[in-house]
């Protein structure tokens, strides 16, 4: 077995996981706290690549492009603060309303939702692959054989990094602050918390715009990486991200994580190992076994059904 | 206006916060994706700035809202309507500019009604005065007292609706069997009627299993396309007659159902949406993959047309030993002959379609369905097998995907995985959605409306889909039932079905 191999493949499938735990996070949130799906995630993180890639040719026309910390902290957070906005709306206009009817609509509506926000990119953006050119390059040789040599890029290393840090300071806003509390009571029993002076639509609110801000990360993290992003590239992830939400149990922000990067890794030995072009029917194959014998995930609670 | 606004619960100061509020979020929703725009150039991408649609789309937004609170603190129902019809236009200004692309600063819209030929006069004209309507008369006049004219109205058509179903049933298959008589020779008046028919098809196939059963199903395609593939490759494979692949097709896409129902309808409705949804995306994925079997994404093509039920032959040069359609009939040849057979063909799947769900609807399991839909743990209790009852309806739908699509397979000749992808689900599952959950004779209007209307307005093709994204969302907050008729249960206890309706009604 070539053990360089293996490593490639190993850092590969954690940037990949990186990515899609940070939208899966998103997922379990909504779920979290209302129970449902939200649907139009996966178009929000194609909203937020979009963000960020127009703000660097922003920069880029302005010219401050050359100054490579600056650019990409503005791609952060001018993406992160207007795709929390879509993330807001999508609860505005398609949960809110909704929230008191029978369980399909919501669903349905945010269906709509998301088809709508994947033609309205498609049509003010265009339908056209919009290429970027990579702007971390280089990286750290890890190992040298015969064959090939080991690389970590600094691209690699930021989103891992960027991702882990995100996560701690999620998990210390959810288990720190009074917001944190407040969501968390919601989730336990949403017509206690507003009883005991808990803001329900502003706690969900909140909860939708974190998620966004999150998947918009994931999006722009996608933009460096990849170089090439489309209005399509919201379905794929979002299936995937649901799926790794799924895995490691929905409502459970480790557990969406640890999804994320069990996706990502059995993604990147699929298309390693075996065929690259069946990599996405090893990860639905994955959501059916996950959904067949373990329903809660791995580190979710099993659901009691009640009348 | 103050006088109306000290009477209300808001004050003046609060509307103006309240439209800032909103102001600013339209600004952040559409600096980016509206006001920039990435143009492709040999160099890579570049820029350009679009200031007027972030104006518009501010301006909309910002008049939308202050019509809904018109339509919140209830005053002047006229204001509303004039609010929101002018957010409206303002919307649709926003479209035409998207392809006009010049930094005009005159309305095109309002030039084009304006001065523009009769036709776009006209329409303009008419474009207006249905948002007008439909937002003067779905207003509501709060107060107490007021019986609200507008709901009356409505309730008017729903009982004439409800209570006439058969009749208008009975109408629209006969309009659907003379329509060939009507446009017989025009090809493309058939062509359209049959691909709105396919899709009427698939509605009602997916009815079954959304409506009647309450399973959201997002990869409904998939059996469309396991029936399609099943033909095409029956046919080529094994020189089968479609006659004999028809049902095949149905068998094939109906144990498909069962194959991926049995693990995932134990399942919760979202699971069971994102599980149909990535089947969707597998059989694609396998459809393009397996070349050797499929052709990948070349696809199949030269797939063979259906015969007269094996008797005659619809080619313009029959083969040695068959006879032609026209010989048989001591008719001319025409080709509109196997185009309108086709179409008598859909016509007659799709009321199979239609006279099965109806039937089953009662039975023990069409009760059993409903019940389902409406609450799982009592059924549960009551000794329904809840995955068996669902399996079933899972499998009954997805046979009626899978002879939709051999028929789909034999009248386009040639099929690519092109033709299956999710948006394919999505329209099925939006004009289900559109017609009213359960209803027959909502997913023929939405059928027409859906297919129909956007085959003849080719020039909004490109719009379709944001429209039907935008009217799904619409029609789920307007109407989470459906926006003909939502189905009740077929029986219910205690209420017969008239007062169930004027009990809604109030």
């Amino acid at each position: 077995m070539d053990w360089a191999y293996f490593l490639q493949q190993l850092i590969n499938g954690l940037t990949l996981g990186a990515i899609y735990g940070l939208i899966a996070i998103g997922y379990t949130m909504v779920y979290g706290i209302i129970g449902m799906i939200n649907f139009a995630h996966g178009e929000i993180y194609m909203i937020g690549a979009f963000h960020s890639l127009i703000t660097f040719l922003i920069c880029q026309a302005a010219g401050i492009s050359g100054i490579l910390p600056l650019t990409l902290l503005l791609m952060l957070f001018v993406s992160m603060v207007l795709t929390s906005v879509y993330g807001w709306g999508v609860e505005r206009v398609a949960y809110r309303p909704l929230r008191g009817s029978f369980r399909l609509a919501a669903l349905i509506s945010a269906i709509g939702m998301s088809i709508f926000l994947q033609n309205f990119v498609q049509i003010s953006q265009g339908a056209r692959v919009k290429p970027m050119q990579p702007l971390v390059e280089g990286g750290i040789t890890l190992m040298e054989s015969a064959n090939f040599d080991v690389q970590l890029s600094y691209m690699q290393i930021v989103i891992i990094v960027l991702t882990f840090v995100l996560m701690v300071v999620f998990s210390l806003l959810i288990a720190k602050t009074s917001l944190g509390r407040a969501q968390r009571a919601c989730e336990q029993d949403r017509t206690m918390a507003g009883l005991l002076g808990v803001n329900v639509d502003r706690t969900i609110s909140t909860t939708f715009v974190m998620g966004a801000a999150l998947a918009s990360v994931a999006g722009m993290m996608v933009t460096l990486y990849y170089g090439v992003i489309d209005f399509y590239i919201g379905f794929l992830a979002g299936v995937k991200a649901f799926t790794a939400a799924v895995l490691g149990g929905i409502g459970s922000l480790p557990g969406a994580m640890l999804g994320g990067l069990l996706i990502g890794l059995i993604e990147a030995f699929w298309s390693g190992y075996l065929t690259i072009e069946y990599k996405d029917v090893a990860t639905f194959g994955i959501l059916v076994l996950v959904l067949i014998f373990r329903p809660w995930g791995l580190l979710g609670k099993p659901e009691v059904e009640k009348v | 206006m103050s006088a109306a606004f000290a009477s209300s619960r808001t004050n003046g100061s609060e509307v103006v916060k309240e439209l800032a509020f909103f102001a600013v979020i339209a600004l952040l929703m559409s600096v980016m994706l509206l006001g920039v725009e990435t143009v492709d150039r040999p160099t890579g991408l570049e820029l350009a700035v679009r200031w007027d649609l972030v104006l518009i789309a501010i301006g909309a937004t910002v008049i939308g809202r202050l019509g809904l609170i018109f339509r919140r603190e209830n005053i002047s129902r006229l204001g509303q309507a004039v609010l929101i019809t002018l957010s409206a236009v303002a919307v649709f200004e926003m479209f035409v500019r998207f392809r006009e692309l010049d930094d005009r600063w005159v309305s095109p819209v309002v030039l084009d009604m304006a001065f523009g030929s009769v036709v776009s006069t006209i329409v303009g004209i008419a474009f207006v005065a249905i948002i007008f309507a439909t937002a003067y008369f779905t207003m509501k006049d709060k107060t107490a007292a007021d019986v609200d004219e507008s709901a009356k109205l409505s309730s008017k058509i729903q009982l004439a609706y409800r209570s006439n179903t058969k009749k208008i049933g009975l109408i629209g298959i006969i309009f659907f069997i003379i329509f060939p008589f009507i446009f017989g020779e025009d090809r493309s008046a058939i062509d359209l009627a049959t691909l709105v028919m396919i899709y009427i098809m698939l509605g009602w196939g997916l009815n079954i299993v959304v409506g009647l059963a309450g399973l959201l199903d997002l990869g409904y395609v998939a059996f469309y396309a396991v029936g399609a593939y099943s033909y095409a490759l029956l046919s080529q494979n094994f020189d089968l007659s479609f006659w004999l692949c028809l049902p095949l097709a149905g068998i094939f896409a109906a144990s498909f159902g069962i194959i991926l129902g049995f693990p995932v309808l134990r399942l919760r409705g979202d699971y069971l949406a994102i599980v149909t949804l990535g089947f969707g995306e597998i059989i694609r994925v396998v459809l393009i993959n397996w070349y050797d079997l499929t052709g990948g994404p070349d696809g199949i093509s030269s797939i063979e047309r259906p015969s007269f039920f094996g008797m005659a032959d619809f080619s313009r040069r029959v083969p040695d030993g068959a006879i032609g359609f026209n010989e048989l009939f001591g008719m001319e040849y025409s080709s509109m002959h196997r185009l309108i057979f086709l179409y008598y063909l859909i016509l007659v799947l799709a009321l199979v379609t239609n006279f099965v769900t109806l039937r089953l609807r009662k039975l023990p399991i069409g009760r059993a369905w409903e019940a389902l839909r409406e609450d799982e743990i009592a059924c549960r209790s009551l000794g329904i097998n809840p995955t068996n009852t669902k399996l079933s309806a899972f499998a009954i739908g997805a046979m009626f995907g899978g002879f939709a699509g051999a028929f789909f397979a034999t009248r386009q000749g040639f099929i690519s995985p092109e033709s299956f992808t999710f948006l394919e689900s999505a329209v099925i599952l939006a004009i289900v959605v559109l017609g009213g959950m359960g209803s027959q004779i909502g997913v023929v209007l939405a059928a027409i409306v859906m297919i129909g209307f956007p085959e003849m307005f080719r020039e909004l093709a490109e719009y379709r889909m944001l429209i039907f994204g935008a009217g799904i969302v619409a029609i789920m907050l307007w109407r989470p039932r459906g926006l003909l008729s939502f189905r009740d249960p077929t029986i219910l206890l205690n209420m017969s079905q008239k007062e169930k309706v004027a009990g809604e009604v109030k």
